[in-house]
Protein backbone atom coordinates (compact mmCIF):
# COMPACT_ATOMS: atom_id res chain seq x y z
CA UNK A 1 0.00 0.00 0.00
CA UNK A 2 1.22 3.51 -0.82
CA UNK A 3 1.59 5.90 2.12
CA UNK A 4 -1.13 8.53 2.32
CA UNK A 5 -0.88 12.21 1.51
CA UNK A 6 -3.09 14.66 3.35
CA UNK A 7 -3.79 18.09 1.94
CA UNK A 8 -5.43 20.80 4.03
CA UNK A 9 -6.50 23.92 2.16
CA UNK A 10 -7.83 27.06 3.79
CA UNK A 11 -9.04 25.12 6.82
CA UNK A 12 -10.76 27.24 9.42
CA UNK A 13 -12.79 26.15 12.38
CA UNK A 14 -14.72 28.08 14.93
CA UNK A 15 -16.52 26.78 18.02
CA UNK A 16 -18.93 29.51 18.99
CA UNK A 17 -16.88 32.67 19.45
CA UNK A 18 -13.60 30.80 19.66
CA UNK A 19 -11.68 30.57 16.41
CA UNK A 20 -9.69 27.37 16.82
CA UNK A 21 -8.08 27.15 13.38
CA UNK A 22 -7.36 30.23 11.30
CA UNK A 23 -6.72 29.18 7.73
CA UNK A 24 -4.44 26.15 7.66
CA UNK A 25 -2.79 25.26 4.34
CA UNK A 26 -0.59 22.24 4.87
CA UNK A 27 0.43 18.98 3.28
CA UNK A 28 1.24 15.89 5.31
CA UNK A 29 3.83 14.35 3.05
CA UNK A 30 3.56 10.65 2.25
CA UNK A 31 5.95 8.30 3.94
CA UNK A 32 7.07 10.85 6.53
CA UNK A 33 6.58 11.10 10.27
CA UNK A 34 5.07 14.49 10.94
CA UNK A 35 4.64 15.85 14.44
CA UNK A 36 1.93 18.32 15.25
CA UNK A 37 3.05 20.32 18.24
CA UNK A 38 1.98 23.42 20.06
CA UNK A 39 0.79 24.63 23.44
CA UNK A 40 -2.57 23.64 24.92
CA UNK A 41 -5.59 24.86 22.92
CA UNK A 42 -3.42 25.53 19.85
CA UNK A 43 -5.81 23.49 17.67
CA UNK A 44 -3.88 20.20 17.38
CA UNK A 45 -6.74 17.88 18.32
CA UNK A 46 -9.20 19.81 16.15
CA UNK A 47 -6.85 19.44 13.18
CA UNK A 48 -6.60 15.68 13.77
CA UNK A 49 -10.37 15.43 14.10
CA UNK A 50 -10.80 17.31 10.84
CA UNK A 51 -8.69 14.72 9.04
CA UNK A 52 -10.72 11.94 10.68
CA UNK A 53 -13.99 13.60 9.68
CA UNK A 54 -15.09 13.99 13.30
CA UNK A 55 -15.15 17.76 12.91
CA UNK A 56 -16.18 19.63 9.78
CA UNK A 57 -14.21 22.61 8.48
CA UNK A 58 -15.84 26.00 7.96
CA UNK A 59 -17.15 26.50 4.39
CA UNK A 60 -14.36 27.16 1.94
CA UNK A 61 -11.82 24.89 3.62
CA UNK A 62 -11.06 21.41 2.37
CA UNK A 63 -9.32 18.34 3.69
CA UNK A 64 -8.22 15.63 1.27
CA UNK A 65 -6.74 12.24 2.03
CA UNK A 66 -5.11 10.70 -1.05
CA UNK A 67 -7.14 13.03 -3.24
CA UNK A 68 -10.44 12.04 -1.63
CA UNK A 69 -12.27 14.97 -0.07
CA UNK A 70 -13.32 14.42 3.53
CA UNK A 71 -16.98 15.26 3.18
CA UNK A 72 -19.05 12.65 4.96
CA UNK A 73 -18.28 9.51 2.93
CA UNK A 74 -16.57 7.28 5.52
CA UNK A 75 -14.82 4.88 3.08
CA UNK A 76 -11.53 6.85 3.03
CA UNK A 77 -11.08 6.01 6.73
CA UNK A 78 -10.33 2.44 5.63
CA UNK A 79 -6.79 3.79 5.10
CA UNK A 80 -6.46 5.38 8.53
CA UNK A 81 -5.30 3.93 11.84
CA UNK A 82 -6.12 6.12 14.82
CA UNK A 83 -4.82 6.00 18.35
CA UNK A 84 -6.69 8.48 20.56
CA UNK A 85 -5.01 9.96 23.59
CA UNK A 86 -7.10 7.96 26.05
CA UNK A 87 -8.01 4.32 25.54
CA UNK A 88 -11.77 4.16 25.83
CA UNK A 89 -13.27 0.82 25.01
CA UNK A 90 -16.63 -0.47 26.27
CA UNK A 91 -16.04 -1.66 29.81
CA UNK A 92 -18.04 -4.88 29.57
CA UNK A 93 -16.51 -6.16 26.34
CA UNK A 94 -13.34 -8.21 26.27
CA UNK A 95 -10.35 -6.97 24.31
CA UNK A 96 -11.00 -9.70 21.75
CA UNK A 97 -14.61 -8.57 21.30
CA UNK A 98 -13.36 -5.03 20.69
CA UNK A 99 -10.94 -6.33 18.06
CA UNK A 100 -13.72 -8.44 16.51
CA UNK A 101 -15.97 -5.40 16.27
CA UNK A 102 -13.28 -3.31 14.61
CA UNK A 103 -12.21 -6.04 12.19
CA UNK A 104 -15.88 -6.57 11.36
CA UNK A 105 -16.43 -2.87 10.70
CA UNK A 106 -13.32 -2.76 8.50
CA UNK A 107 -14.25 -6.00 6.77
CA UNK A 108 -10.61 -7.00 7.13
CA UNK A 109 -9.86 -10.20 9.00
CA UNK A 110 -6.76 -11.32 7.12
CA UNK A 111 -3.36 -9.73 6.78
CA UNK A 112 -3.61 -8.03 10.15
CA UNK A 113 -0.53 -6.59 11.81
CA UNK A 114 -0.54 -8.29 15.20
CA UNK A 115 3.07 -7.47 16.05
CA UNK A 116 2.13 -5.11 18.90
CA UNK A 117 -0.30 -7.64 20.38
CA UNK A 118 2.55 -10.12 20.52
CA UNK A 119 5.28 -7.72 21.66
CA UNK A 120 3.04 -6.21 24.36
CA UNK A 121 2.09 -9.79 25.38
CA UNK A 122 -1.56 -8.79 25.16
CA UNK A 123 -3.00 -12.19 24.22
CA UNK A 124 -4.00 -13.30 27.77
CA UNK A 125 -5.48 -9.85 28.49
CA UNK A 126 -7.66 -10.02 25.38
CA UNK A 127 -9.97 -12.53 27.06
CA UNK A 128 -10.62 -10.30 30.05
CA UNK A 129 -13.26 -7.55 30.13
CA UNK A 130 -11.84 -4.09 29.48
CA UNK A 131 -12.94 -2.98 32.97
CA UNK A 132 -10.52 -5.50 34.44
CA UNK A 133 -7.55 -4.16 32.46
CA UNK A 134 -5.09 -1.64 33.87
CA UNK A 135 -4.75 1.80 32.28
CA UNK A 136 -1.44 0.78 30.72
CA UNK A 137 -2.87 -2.41 29.22
CA UNK A 138 -5.77 -0.48 27.76
CA UNK A 139 -3.31 1.93 26.21
CA UNK A 140 -1.36 -0.99 24.74
CA UNK A 141 -4.59 -2.31 23.23
CA UNK A 142 -5.25 1.19 21.91
CA UNK A 143 -1.86 1.21 20.16
CA UNK A 144 -2.31 -2.32 18.81
CA UNK A 145 -5.69 -1.35 17.30
CA UNK A 146 -4.16 1.63 15.47
CA UNK A 147 -1.56 -0.55 13.71
CA UNK A 148 -3.78 -3.61 13.26
CA UNK A 149 -5.12 -2.84 9.80
CA UNK A 150 -1.80 -1.81 8.23
CA UNK A 151 -3.05 1.71 7.55
CA UNK A 152 -1.47 4.03 4.99
CA UNK A 153 -2.04 6.94 7.38
CA UNK A 154 -1.47 6.58 11.09
CA UNK A 155 -2.72 9.26 13.45
CA UNK A 156 -1.34 9.04 16.98
CA UNK A 157 -2.50 11.43 19.67
CA UNK A 158 0.03 11.44 22.53
CA UNK A 159 0.93 7.81 21.76
CA UNK A 160 3.18 7.03 24.73
CA UNK A 161 1.03 8.69 27.41
CA UNK A 162 0.28 6.06 30.06
CA UNK A 163 2.75 3.50 28.73
CA UNK A 164 5.66 2.17 30.77
CA UNK A 165 9.16 2.82 29.34
CA UNK A 166 9.47 -0.67 27.84
CA UNK A 167 6.11 -0.49 26.08
CA UNK A 168 6.81 3.11 24.99
CA UNK A 169 10.08 1.92 23.45
CA UNK A 170 8.35 -0.90 21.58
CA UNK A 171 5.75 1.52 20.26
CA UNK A 172 8.34 4.09 19.20
CA UNK A 173 10.31 1.42 17.32
CA UNK A 174 7.12 0.46 15.54
CA UNK A 175 6.38 4.08 14.62
CA UNK A 176 9.90 4.58 13.29
CA UNK A 177 9.52 1.54 11.02
CA UNK A 178 6.11 2.64 9.73
CA UNK A 179 7.26 4.83 6.79
CA UNK A 180 9.31 1.99 5.37
CA UNK A 181 6.17 -0.17 5.49
CA UNK A 182 4.13 2.31 3.47
CA UNK A 183 2.59 4.40 6.23
CA UNK A 184 2.55 8.15 6.74
CA UNK A 185 2.45 9.11 10.40
CA UNK A 186 0.92 12.19 12.00
CA UNK A 187 1.47 12.40 15.72
CA UNK A 188 1.01 14.86 18.53
CA UNK A 189 3.04 14.91 21.70
CA UNK A 190 3.87 17.24 24.53
CA UNK A 191 7.17 15.42 25.02
CA UNK A 192 9.68 17.21 22.82
CA UNK A 193 12.25 14.46 23.38
CA UNK A 194 9.74 12.05 21.85
CA UNK A 195 9.07 14.36 18.90
CA UNK A 196 12.82 14.75 18.36
CA UNK A 197 13.24 10.98 18.44
CA UNK A 198 10.38 10.18 16.09
CA UNK A 199 9.51 13.06 13.80
CA UNK A 200 11.07 14.13 10.54
CA UNK A 201 8.67 17.00 9.85
CA UNK A 202 7.21 19.45 12.30
CA UNK A 203 4.09 21.58 12.21
CA UNK A 204 4.06 24.03 15.10
CA UNK A 205 0.60 25.39 15.78
CA UNK A 206 0.04 28.53 17.78
CA UNK A 207 -3.41 30.01 18.37
CA UNK A 208 -4.84 28.15 15.41
CA UNK A 209 -2.17 29.20 12.91
CA UNK A 210 0.98 27.48 11.70
CA UNK A 211 3.94 29.24 13.33
CA UNK A 212 6.55 26.90 11.87
CA UNK A 213 6.58 24.21 9.20
CA UNK A 214 9.69 22.31 8.26
CA UNK A 215 12.02 19.56 9.31
CA UNK A 216 13.16 19.18 12.88
CA UNK A 217 16.73 19.89 11.72
CA UNK A 218 15.62 23.09 10.01
CA UNK A 219 14.02 24.34 13.21
CA UNK A 220 17.12 23.54 15.24
CA UNK A 221 19.27 25.32 12.67
CA UNK A 222 16.94 28.32 12.52
CA UNK A 223 16.85 28.71 16.29
CA UNK A 224 20.53 27.95 16.87
CA UNK A 225 19.55 25.53 19.62
CA UNK A 226 20.68 21.96 19.97
CA UNK A 227 17.51 20.65 21.62
CA UNK A 228 14.01 20.78 20.21
CA UNK A 229 12.48 21.82 23.50
CA UNK A 230 14.60 24.98 23.57
CA UNK A 231 13.96 25.64 19.89
CA UNK A 232 10.21 25.49 20.51
CA UNK A 233 10.73 27.80 23.50
CA UNK A 234 12.40 30.27 21.13
CA UNK A 235 9.39 30.11 18.81
CA UNK A 236 7.07 30.82 21.72
CA UNK A 237 9.25 33.72 22.88
CA UNK A 238 9.22 35.16 19.38
CA UNK A 239 5.42 34.97 19.41
CA UNK A 240 5.37 36.91 22.67
CA UNK A 241 4.50 33.96 24.87
CA UNK B 1 -23.98 -8.08 8.11
CA UNK B 2 -24.49 -4.34 7.94
CA UNK B 3 -22.38 -1.87 9.89
CA UNK B 4 -25.38 -0.95 12.05
CA UNK B 5 -25.92 -4.58 13.04
CA UNK B 6 -22.27 -5.02 13.96
CA UNK B 7 -22.36 -1.95 16.19
CA UNK B 8 -25.71 -3.05 17.61
CA UNK B 9 -24.45 -6.53 18.45
CA UNK B 10 -21.44 -5.24 20.34
CA UNK B 11 -23.40 -2.51 22.14
CA UNK B 12 -26.08 -5.02 23.06
CA UNK B 13 -23.42 -7.29 24.55
CA UNK B 14 -21.89 -4.39 26.46
CA UNK B 15 -25.19 -3.02 27.81
CA UNK B 16 -26.61 -6.44 28.63
CA UNK B 17 -23.58 -7.19 30.85
CA UNK B 18 -23.90 -3.91 32.72
CA UNK B 19 -24.61 -4.19 36.42
CA UNK B 20 -27.19 -1.43 36.12
CA UNK B 21 -29.21 -3.50 33.70
CA UNK B 22 -28.99 -6.47 36.02
CA UNK B 23 -30.13 -4.29 38.95
CA UNK B 24 -32.99 -2.90 36.85
CA UNK B 25 -34.10 -6.41 35.90
CA UNK B 26 -33.96 -7.60 39.51
CA UNK B 27 -35.91 -4.54 40.68
CA UNK B 28 -38.66 -5.16 38.14
CA UNK B 29 -38.70 -8.85 39.00
CA UNK B 30 -38.90 -8.13 42.73
CA UNK B 31 -41.65 -5.52 42.43
CA UNK B 32 -43.75 -7.70 40.11
CA UNK B 33 -43.29 -10.70 42.38
CA UNK B 34 -44.28 -8.68 45.46
CA UNK B 35 -47.36 -7.24 43.78
CA UNK B 36 -48.45 -10.66 42.60
CA UNK B 37 -48.00 -12.15 46.07
CA UNK B 38 -49.49 -9.34 48.13
CA UNK B 39 -51.41 -7.18 45.68
CA UNK B 40 -54.46 -9.32 45.20
CA UNK B 41 -55.60 -11.08 42.07
CA UNK B 42 -53.70 -11.02 38.83
CA UNK B 43 -55.76 -8.20 37.33
CA UNK B 44 -55.33 -6.01 40.43
CA UNK B 45 -51.63 -6.66 40.47
CA UNK B 46 -51.53 -5.65 36.82
CA UNK B 47 -53.21 -2.35 37.65
CA UNK B 48 -50.71 -1.61 40.41
CA UNK B 49 -47.89 -2.58 38.11
CA UNK B 50 -49.21 -0.19 35.51
CA UNK B 51 -48.30 2.84 37.60
CA UNK B 52 -44.81 1.53 38.26
CA UNK B 53 -44.32 0.84 34.56
CA UNK B 54 -45.49 4.31 33.61
CA UNK B 55 -43.16 6.03 36.08
CA UNK B 56 -40.11 3.81 36.24
CA UNK B 57 -39.68 2.74 32.63
CA UNK B 58 -39.42 6.23 31.11
CA UNK B 59 -37.13 7.36 33.95
CA UNK B 60 -34.71 4.46 33.63
CA UNK B 61 -34.69 4.54 29.82
CA UNK B 62 -34.02 8.26 29.50
CA UNK B 63 -31.47 8.54 32.33
CA UNK B 64 -29.58 5.31 31.61
CA UNK B 65 -29.57 6.05 27.88
CA UNK B 66 -28.28 9.60 28.30
CA UNK B 67 -25.50 8.60 30.69
CA UNK B 68 -24.54 5.59 28.59
CA UNK B 69 -24.09 7.67 25.43
CA UNK B 70 -22.14 10.28 27.34
CA UNK B 71 -19.83 7.68 28.87
CA UNK B 72 -19.32 6.07 25.46
CA UNK B 73 -18.41 9.34 23.80
CA UNK B 74 -14.71 8.54 23.30
CA UNK B 75 -15.52 5.09 21.96
CA UNK B 76 -18.06 6.64 19.60
CA UNK B 77 -15.24 8.88 18.35
CA UNK B 78 -13.05 5.83 17.83
CA UNK B 79 -15.85 4.13 15.89
CA UNK B 80 -16.33 7.26 13.80
CA UNK B 81 -12.62 7.07 12.93
CA UNK B 82 -13.41 3.72 11.24
CA UNK B 83 -15.08 3.47 7.83
CA UNK B 84 -18.54 3.63 9.41
CA UNK B 85 -21.30 6.02 8.38
CA UNK B 86 -22.81 8.16 11.08
CA UNK B 87 -26.31 6.89 10.30
CA UNK B 88 -25.26 3.25 10.78
CA UNK B 89 -23.48 4.04 14.03
CA UNK B 90 -26.48 5.97 15.35
CA UNK B 91 -28.85 3.12 14.47
CA UNK B 92 -26.53 0.62 16.16
CA UNK B 93 -26.30 2.73 19.29
CA UNK B 94 -30.07 3.10 19.52
CA UNK B 95 -30.72 -0.59 18.99
CA UNK B 96 -27.92 -1.56 21.35
CA UNK B 97 -29.50 0.51 24.09
CA UNK B 98 -33.22 0.01 23.47
CA UNK B 99 -33.14 -3.77 22.98
CA UNK B 100 -31.49 -4.71 26.30
CA UNK B 101 -33.65 -2.19 28.18
CA UNK B 102 -36.83 -3.53 26.58
CA UNK B 103 -35.67 -7.13 26.98
CA UNK B 104 -34.92 -6.61 30.67
CA UNK B 105 -38.40 -5.16 31.16
CA UNK B 106 -40.09 -8.03 29.31
CA UNK B 107 -38.15 -10.61 31.33
CA UNK B 108 -38.34 -8.82 34.69
CA UNK B 109 -42.06 -8.12 34.51
CA UNK B 110 -43.27 -10.66 31.99
CA UNK B 111 -41.77 -13.80 33.52
CA UNK B 112 -43.51 -13.57 36.93
CA UNK B 113 -46.72 -12.26 35.36
CA UNK B 114 -47.00 -15.14 32.97
CA UNK B 115 -45.71 -17.82 35.35
CA UNK B 116 -47.88 -17.12 38.35
CA UNK B 117 -50.46 -14.60 37.25
CA UNK B 118 -54.25 -14.72 37.48
CA UNK B 119 -56.60 -16.95 35.62
CA UNK B 120 -59.24 -14.34 34.77
CA UNK B 121 -60.44 -14.21 31.19
CA UNK B 122 -58.44 -11.65 29.27
CA UNK B 123 -55.54 -11.75 31.76
CA UNK B 124 -53.05 -12.92 29.18
CA UNK B 125 -54.16 -10.24 26.72
CA UNK B 126 -53.78 -7.58 29.42
CA UNK B 127 -50.31 -8.86 30.28
CA UNK B 128 -49.28 -8.71 26.65
CA UNK B 129 -50.73 -5.21 26.30
CA UNK B 130 -48.80 -4.06 29.38
CA UNK B 131 -45.59 -5.59 28.05
CA UNK B 132 -46.19 -4.11 24.60
CA UNK B 133 -46.87 -0.63 26.02
CA UNK B 134 -43.75 -0.93 28.20
CA UNK B 135 -41.60 -1.87 25.20
CA UNK B 136 -42.98 1.08 23.22
CA UNK B 137 -42.33 3.47 26.12
CA UNK B 138 -38.77 2.13 26.36
CA UNK B 139 -38.25 2.86 22.65
CA UNK B 140 -39.70 6.37 23.05
CA UNK B 141 -37.57 7.34 26.02
CA UNK B 142 -34.40 5.73 24.69
CA UNK B 143 -34.92 7.88 21.60
CA UNK B 144 -35.27 10.94 23.85
CA UNK B 145 -32.05 9.88 25.60
CA UNK B 146 -30.11 9.74 22.34
CA UNK B 147 -31.53 13.06 21.28
CA UNK B 148 -30.51 14.73 24.55
CA UNK B 149 -27.07 13.10 24.75
CA UNK B 150 -26.21 14.04 21.17
CA UNK B 151 -27.36 17.61 21.55
CA UNK B 152 -25.86 18.45 24.94
CA UNK B 153 -22.12 17.92 25.38
CA UNK B 154 -22.07 18.79 29.04
CA UNK B 155 -22.90 15.71 31.08
CA UNK B 156 -24.65 17.58 33.89
CA UNK B 157 -26.79 19.54 31.45
CA UNK B 158 -27.65 16.38 29.54
CA UNK B 159 -28.66 14.57 32.73
CA UNK B 160 -30.74 17.58 33.78
CA UNK B 161 -32.46 17.70 30.41
CA UNK B 162 -33.15 13.96 30.54
CA UNK B 163 -34.78 14.34 33.95
CA UNK B 164 -36.79 17.30 32.67
CA UNK B 165 -38.08 15.25 29.74
CA UNK B 166 -39.20 12.56 32.17
CA UNK B 167 -40.67 15.06 34.61
CA UNK B 168 -42.55 16.84 31.85
CA UNK B 169 -44.05 13.69 30.34
CA UNK B 170 -44.81 11.96 33.65
CA UNK B 171 -45.99 14.83 35.86
CA UNK B 172 -46.01 18.34 34.40
CA UNK B 173 -48.06 17.46 31.33
CA UNK B 174 -50.78 15.96 33.50
CA UNK B 175 -50.72 19.10 35.62
CA UNK B 176 -51.30 21.19 32.50
CA UNK B 177 -54.20 18.95 31.48
CA UNK B 178 -55.67 19.23 34.98
CA UNK B 179 -55.32 23.00 34.87
CA UNK B 180 -57.04 23.19 31.50
CA UNK B 181 -59.92 20.98 32.64
CA UNK B 182 -60.36 23.20 35.70
CA UNK B 183 -60.20 26.43 33.72
CA UNK B 184 -62.44 25.26 30.90
CA UNK B 185 -64.65 22.87 32.87
CA UNK B 186 -67.81 24.36 31.36
CA UNK B 187 -66.81 23.44 27.86
CA UNK B 188 -66.86 20.02 26.18
CA UNK B 189 -63.16 19.13 26.47
CA UNK B 190 -63.20 15.48 25.47
CA UNK B 191 -62.00 16.16 21.93
CA UNK B 192 -59.12 18.52 22.82
CA UNK B 193 -58.10 16.29 25.73
CA UNK B 194 -58.00 13.28 23.47
CA UNK B 195 -55.65 15.21 21.18
CA UNK B 196 -53.50 16.29 24.15
CA UNK B 197 -53.28 12.74 25.41
CA UNK B 198 -52.16 11.64 21.99
CA UNK B 199 -49.24 14.06 22.20
CA UNK B 200 -47.77 12.61 25.40
CA UNK B 201 -46.50 9.03 25.21
CA UNK B 202 -46.92 8.38 28.93
CA UNK B 203 -50.55 9.54 28.94
CA UNK B 204 -51.23 7.63 25.78
CA UNK B 205 -49.90 4.40 27.29
CA UNK B 206 -51.79 5.07 30.53
CA UNK B 207 -55.17 5.62 28.86
CA UNK B 208 -54.65 2.73 26.48
CA UNK B 209 -53.93 0.39 29.38
CA UNK B 210 -56.53 1.72 31.80
CA UNK B 211 -59.30 1.38 29.26
CA UNK B 212 -58.26 -2.14 28.43
CA UNK B 213 -58.80 -3.02 32.11
CA UNK B 214 -62.47 -2.11 31.75
CA UNK B 215 -62.45 0.55 34.41
CA UNK B 216 -63.42 3.36 32.07
CA UNK B 217 -66.66 3.78 34.07
CA UNK B 218 -64.49 5.35 36.79
CA UNK B 219 -63.63 8.12 34.38
CA UNK B 220 -67.24 9.16 33.83
CA UNK B 221 -68.38 10.61 30.54
CA UNK B 222 -64.81 11.22 29.43
CA UNK B 223 -64.13 7.56 30.03
CA UNK B 224 -67.05 6.66 27.83
CA UNK B 225 -65.68 8.84 25.02
CA UNK B 226 -62.21 7.29 25.36
CA UNK B 227 -63.68 3.83 25.69
CA UNK B 228 -65.52 4.29 22.40
CA UNK B 229 -62.40 5.64 20.74
CA UNK B 230 -59.75 3.27 22.05
CA UNK B 231 -61.77 0.09 22.09
CA UNK B 232 -62.34 0.27 18.40
CA UNK B 233 -59.47 -1.33 16.52
CA UNK B 234 -58.77 1.97 14.86
CA UNK B 235 -58.28 3.89 18.11
CA UNK B 236 -55.91 1.32 19.58
CA UNK B 237 -53.99 1.12 16.30
CA UNK B 238 -53.75 4.90 16.21
CA UNK B 239 -52.45 4.89 19.78
CA UNK B 240 -49.74 2.36 18.92
CA UNK B 241 -48.90 4.31 15.77
CA UNK B 242 -48.67 7.51 17.78
CA UNK B 243 -46.33 5.87 20.29
CA UNK B 244 -44.13 4.80 17.39
CA UNK B 245 -44.22 8.35 16.04
CA UNK B 246 -43.27 9.60 19.51
CA UNK B 247 -40.19 7.38 19.28
CA UNK B 248 -39.44 8.26 15.66
CA UNK B 249 -39.53 12.05 16.07
CA UNK B 250 -36.78 12.38 18.72
CA UNK B 251 -34.86 9.55 17.07
CA UNK B 252 -34.79 11.33 13.71
CA UNK B 253 -34.08 14.68 15.31
CA UNK B 254 -31.16 13.09 17.18
CA UNK B 255 -29.94 11.52 13.92
CA UNK B 256 -29.99 14.91 12.22
CA UNK B 257 -27.88 16.37 15.05
CA UNK B 258 -25.60 13.34 15.15
CA UNK B 259 -24.87 13.67 11.42
CA UNK B 260 -23.91 17.33 11.81
CA UNK B 261 -22.17 17.09 15.14
CA UNK B 262 -18.56 18.08 15.68
CA UNK B 263 -17.06 15.51 18.02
Amino acid sequence: MMPSRVVLTGVRKRFGRLEVLRGIDQIIEPGRITALVGPNAAGKTTLIKLILGLVRPAPGGTVEVDGIAVNGDPSYRQRIGYMPQAACFPEQLTGREVLDLLTGLRGQRDGLDEELIERFKLTPALDRPVRALSGGTRQKLNAAVAFLFRPSLLILDEPTAGLDPVAAGILKDKVLRAPAQGTSVLLTSHLMSEVEELAQDLIFLLDGSVAFRGTVEALLQQSGESRLERAIGRLLEAAGR
Amino acid sequence: MSMARKVLTSQLRNVARSRWILAYGLLLLGVTELLLRFGGSGERALLSLLNIVLLLLPLVSVVFGTLYIHNAREFIELLLAQPVGRGSLYAGLFGGLALPLAGTFVLGVGAPLLLQGGSEPGYLAHCLLLLGAGVLLTLVFTAFALCVAVRLDDRAWALGAALLVWLFCSLVYDGVILLLTTLFGDYPLEGPLLVMIFLNPVDLARVLLLLSFDISALLGYTGAVYERFFHGGLGASLAVLMLLICAAVPLLLGLRWFRRKDF
